[in-house]
């Protein structure tokens, strides 16, 4: 089965900058991708591109197979960063104008309309002008236009930007419900906890460059540095066989007793328990998986370094 | 409903709806039909009281040579100047003449009192008539009989007679065609200025609050570019028509609601005018003659085929300069940026202008004819001309090259403009924008 989108060596270099440099990436179908990287990166390049907006020196953009066309743009969502609506416009008026652009009729966009806003909660907001709402108000508003026409692919360029908490969770579980109605949705973020509660896979890019890919939970496979996290009861500290072991961390609070421990080469989680358990009564032992935000840090900066 | 269809619809209908639009087509027919109507109605006010005016000739010669008007009435009065200002002037309230006998020579000062402003009609009836008097005098005094004078005179109408190409002739009326061709060529250049900014306004706007990115999603470039630049055409028409019927519609009512008044004040303040210019014709007017003149005049303008040019040629220059102003828009990220292309869009429309007078005086000149080939300059200077009547050839061939002018420009802009509005935080200049020209695809 084809990717639902690939990108293939895409390069873009702006007057005297290098903005991409043989970007390469696979997007799966149904599934949520995460574009990481720092500011100025080139992840919103990437996006343009994919969306046809900036035109790429070389390379390939694949949609499902097929090389992109403007005919498939426009049947992708796109939301912005830089995201704008008519000012003067009422919300309801604008919401409908933009979703009848993406070809819905009149009927089907009040009727789809109708149901995201009580869904959000801001029916009350139809006759409003767009000038007087908030920000974050703003960006509902243009999520929905983005998802109204059920598009199969979807971009979001720092969806969670200028949201509260409150909304933020509602968002990520409107892109869940998506994902799982069957589109296959991209989106870039700096909002590291809502990469792992989201992604399937995800890309960090780094000046320009693609640093890491893959599915999230391999990738966390793959940076995992064999660090035991172990919770016990035991009067006193653990005695571990050296050099198997290394005890990295030792906290003591309410009775309780935590170490991290980190195992090498030689041994294994095993021969950890074994050693620990005439010892202590263990109440939790679990392996510590890097987390996206500890990966991002380490490579970024790797991948600086090396320049 | 197809997408540029939608675009022009939102573009119109915003517009339409708001306040100013309204507010200027409202206001614009008010102003014009003020224009029109306003000097005869200030001449009614100034002449609405009737004012008696004494005459104290002590010179014997002016006796039955003030004839009465309008709204002024003459009586001469025989006692002393004290004793007459006691009864004229301050019992009656009448204004008071008074003419001192002069020992040697005529009589060429004379005084008149009054308790208020007396009006600018009376100053110049009297002096007038005191000009020709003593103008008669003088001559008698030489010896000369001023009926030989006034038969010696002559007035010379020379009436313009325009034959076109069939041989038909067709009185024309130079000073009307003047102003009229002075009237519509301003219109157009205030037309294409006022609708053109809007163009750019909306283009920036969409540009600087980045909606583009959304639309541009949904859409083509050059659909977003030409459904705005047709929107707003549409707007600029719905305005015009409205500025027409709606000044058509004041005149009307003003007319049936100042009835026969209005006609009356109107026929004596064309009198007045005449008599105001330093006394050479007869004064005594007839009104109907009047009246078939200007029908005449009215008749020799093809009103309609000055409508039809005007809409022509502002729906050519409009969108001419509204698709460069469009890429302007496009091209650039902030307000003051835009001077530096607007400028130089700008001069030929504003040169067409400056021209004006040249043009008005010579519509037949070398210039005038490229000035109204040239499609930058062609809306201003050609509706300029055609009142004056133009060949049918000329107007065909300005026709065409003012299409393929705008077919032209259009596709220029549009390649500016597809670039230009994804572009952010370039400096553009002309070679930047020379570069997007030639960017394929």
């Amino acid at each position: 089965m084809a990717a639902a989108l690939q990108t293939i060596n895409v390069s873009k270099t702006f007057t005297h900058v290098k903005a991409l440099d043989a970007v390469s990436i696979e997007v799966e179908k149904q599934s949520i991708f995460g574009l990481l990287g720092p500011n100025g990166a080139g992840k919103t390049t990437l996006i343009r591109i994919i969306n046809m907006i900036t035109a790429m020196d070389e390379g390939q953009v694949l949609l499902n197979g097929h090389p992109v066309t403007q005919d498939d743009i426009r049947h992708i969502g796109y939301l912005p960063e830089e995201r704008g609506l008519y000012k003067k416009m009422k919300v309801g008026e604008q919401a409908v104008y933009l979703a009848r652009l993406k070809g819905l009729s009149k009927q089907e966009a009040l009727k789809h309309l109708k149901v995201w806003f009580e869904k959000f909660e801001i029916t009350s907001w139809w006759n409003k002008k767009v000038e007087e709402l908030s920000k974050g108000m703003q960006q509902k508003v243009q999520f929905i236009v983005t998802v109204l026409h059920n598009p199969k692919l979807l971009i979001f360029d720092e969806p969670f930007s200028g949201f509260d908490p409150i909304n933020v969770n509602i968002l990520k579980e409107e892109i869940l419900k998506l994902r799982d109605e069957g589109a296959t949705i991209i989106f870039s973020t700096h909002n590291m906890a809502s990469v792992e509660e989201l992604c399937d896979h995800i890309a960090l890019i780094n000046n320009s460059k693609l640093i890491l890919s893959g599915e999230i939970h391999d990738i966390k496979q793959r940076f995992k540095s064999n660090i035991f996290e172990v919770v016990y009861r035991s009067p006193k500290d653990l005695l571990l066989d050296k050099p198997a072991f290394e005890v990295i961390e030792r906290q003591n609070k309410n009775g309780e007793r935590l170490a991290k421990i980190r195992i090498n080469e030689t041994a294994n989680a095993n021969e950890l328990l074994k050693n620990v358990l005439p010892q202590a009564e263990v109440v939790s032992f679990r392996e510590i998986l890097p987390s996206v935000n500890d990966i991002f840090i380490q490579e970024v900066e790797k991948s600086s370094n090396n320049k | 409903m197809n997408k540029i269809g939608l675009i022009i619809q939102r573009e119109y209908l915003t517009r339409v709806k708001k306040k100013s639009f309204i507010i200027m087509s409202i206001l614009g027919p008010v102003l014009i039909a003020a224009m029109i109507i306003l000097p005869a109605l200030l001449s009614e006010w100034s002449q609405g009281e009737k004012k008696r005016v004494a005459v104290l000739d002590e010179t014997g010669l002016f006796m039955g040579k003030f004839k009465n008007q309008d709204n002024l009435e003459f009586y001469p009065v025989y006692n002393d100047l004290n004793s007459e200002k006691e009864t004229a002037l301050y019992q009656r309230g009448d204004l008071l003449l008074y003419i001192p006998l002069t020992q040697l020579s005529l009589p060429t000062k004379a005084q008149l009192f009054s308790t208020k402003q007396p009006g600018l009609n009376v100053t110049v009836y009297i002096k007038s008539v005191m000009k020709n008097v003593i103008e008669n005098e003088k001559l008698k005094a030489e010896g000369i009989d001023p009926e030989v004078i006034k038969s010696a005179k002559a007035q010379i109408d020379l009436a313009t007679i325009r034959v076109d190409e069939s041989g038909k002739e067709k009185k024309s009326f130079t000073e009307v065609e003047v102003g009229l061709a002075i009237f519509a060529g301003i219109l157009i250049y205030f037309f294409i200025f006022m609708f053109g900014a809007q163009v750019l306004k909306g283009v920036m706007e969409e540009k600087q609050n980045r909606i583009v990115e959304v639309i541009i999603s949904s859409v083509k470039p050059f659909q977003l570019m030409m459904g705005k630049i047709v929107g707003i055409a549409l707007v600029g028409l719905t305005q015009f028509m409205l500025w027409i019927l709606l000044t058509g519609f004041f005149l009307i009512l003003f007319q049936t609601s100042a009835g026969s008044d209005f006609k009356e004040s109107f026929s004596t303040l064309t009198e007045q005018n005449q008599m105001m210019s330093p006394g050479t014709a007869d004064t005594t007017t007839i009104d109907s003659q009047k009246l078939a003149m200007v029908s005449e005049i009215i008749n020799s303008i093809d009103l309609k085929a000055m409508v039809f040019s005007f809409i022509f040629y502002f729906l050519g220059g409009y969108l001419l300069y509204a698709s460069l102003f469009a890429a302007i828009g496009g091209a650039v990220d902030h307000d003051a940026d835009t001077q530096q292309f607007m400028l130089p869009v700008s001069i030929p429309l504003i040169f067409s202008v400056m021209m004006s007078s040249a043009i008005v005086n010579q519509p037949d000149s070398g210039m005038a004819f490229w000035l109204s080939m040239i499609p930058f300059t062609s809306p201003v200077t050609m509706m300029m001309r055609i009142p004056f009547g133009v060949p049918y050839w000329e107007i065909g061939l300005s026709a065409a090259l003012l299409i393929l002018g705008f077919i032209g420009t259009t596709w220029l802009a549009g390649k500016i403009y597809r670039t230009g509005i994804l572009m952010y935080g370039q400096k553009v200049n002309y070679a930047v924008m020379w570069k997007w020209l030639r960017q394929r695809g």
